[in-house]
């Protein structure tokens, strides 16, 4: 298994086996990022195949300044919402816009968690709340904050992969953390009798 | 104490991003768990939105369908064919 940039180079020389190793490393977390950005099954396959078949064609404009990873992700996001204007045409898809919230107080909350509250979950039972939550945030919030906390790019490379400045992704993820915290606030605080809570 | 700025929820709300992600100037962090350690309102936001992103990187992935990426395989394949030709 060559490195990254080894890989690339071989691909751009046209090298099928070479793209095929790079889209199996990166097929699953772009499509997951689909998932959640489209929120619809059908989509997220068109934005995974659209996303490498943009790339196969352009990989020669990849100037390698940045991750591959993150270059992938700024097409994907981009076929994503393209996915989400075709089908919320009345509705205003971007992540740029100015986005009006409530969160310019500290919520008052005196519920303490568990120290692991999801364990009081099975595990698909836990994946199923997690993600009715996550989808359930507006897509300027889910996808920054998928980025940044559970694909784990920093602050620059999610301001870079989504066009976005630095401040907007600090505020952005800052809005999209304490909304997700209230939405789990209902199902993970303490409770005397310690019964889990649904959604 | 005398000018020390007095350090509010509100401020805590302005940090807390840069406070989780371990980015806070240790001087800004001092004044922020002193913060922490006397407001319990606020210890408990920050100790649950923690939570919150800790629980979604525990996330299970979504699993990539085989038929899904068999159809990626073969969209690229004839992509490459075709460029192959061109």
């Amino acid at each position: 298994m060559g490195s990254e940039l080894e890989l690339i180079e071989q691909a751009r020389r046209g090298d099928a086996g070479a793209f095929s190793e790079l889209v199996n490393r990166y097929d699953r977390k772009i499509y997951r990022l689909a998932r959640h950005i489209t929120q619809h099954e059908e989509d997220a396959e068109d934005v995974l195949q659209e996303t490498f078949l943009k790339a196969f064609a352009n990989l020669g404009q990849f100037q390698g300044h940045s991750k591959l990873y993150t270059w992938l992700v700024r097409i994907a996001v981009n076929e994503s919402l393209m996915k989400l204007r075709q089908r919320k045409a009345d509705k205003l898809v971007s992540l740029d816009e100015p986005l009006n919230t409530e969160e310019d107080s500290v919520p008052r909350q005196i519920a303490a968690w568990d120290e692991n509250p999801e364990q009081r979950y099975g595990r698909a039972e836990i994946n199923a709340i997690l993600t009715q939550v996550i989808e359930s945030l507006a897509p300027a919030f889910r996808t920054v904050f998928w980025l940044r906390d559970v694909e784990e790019l920093s602050t620059e490379e999610t301001a870079a992969a989504l066009n976005l400045s630095i401040p907007a992704v600090k505020s952005r993820l800052l809005r999209a953390r304490l909304q997700l915290r209230e939405k789990l606030n209902k199902v993970f605080r303490r409770h005397g009798n310690n019964a889990p809570v649904h959604v | 104490m005398g000018t020390t700025r007095q350090f509010t929820c509100k401020h805590l709300l302005a940090e807390l991003t840069d406070y989780l992600d371990d980015a806070l100037e240790p001087e800004m962090r001092i004044q922020l768990e002193a913060h922490l350690a006397k407001c319990p309102n606020c210890w408990v936001v920050c100790d649950t939105t923690r939570k919150t992103i800790q629980v979604f990187k525990g996330m299970e992935p979504y699993p990539l369908p085989e038929d899904v990426k068999s159809r990626l395989a073969r969209a690229l394949h004839k992509r490459s064919s075709h460029a192959g030709q061109g």
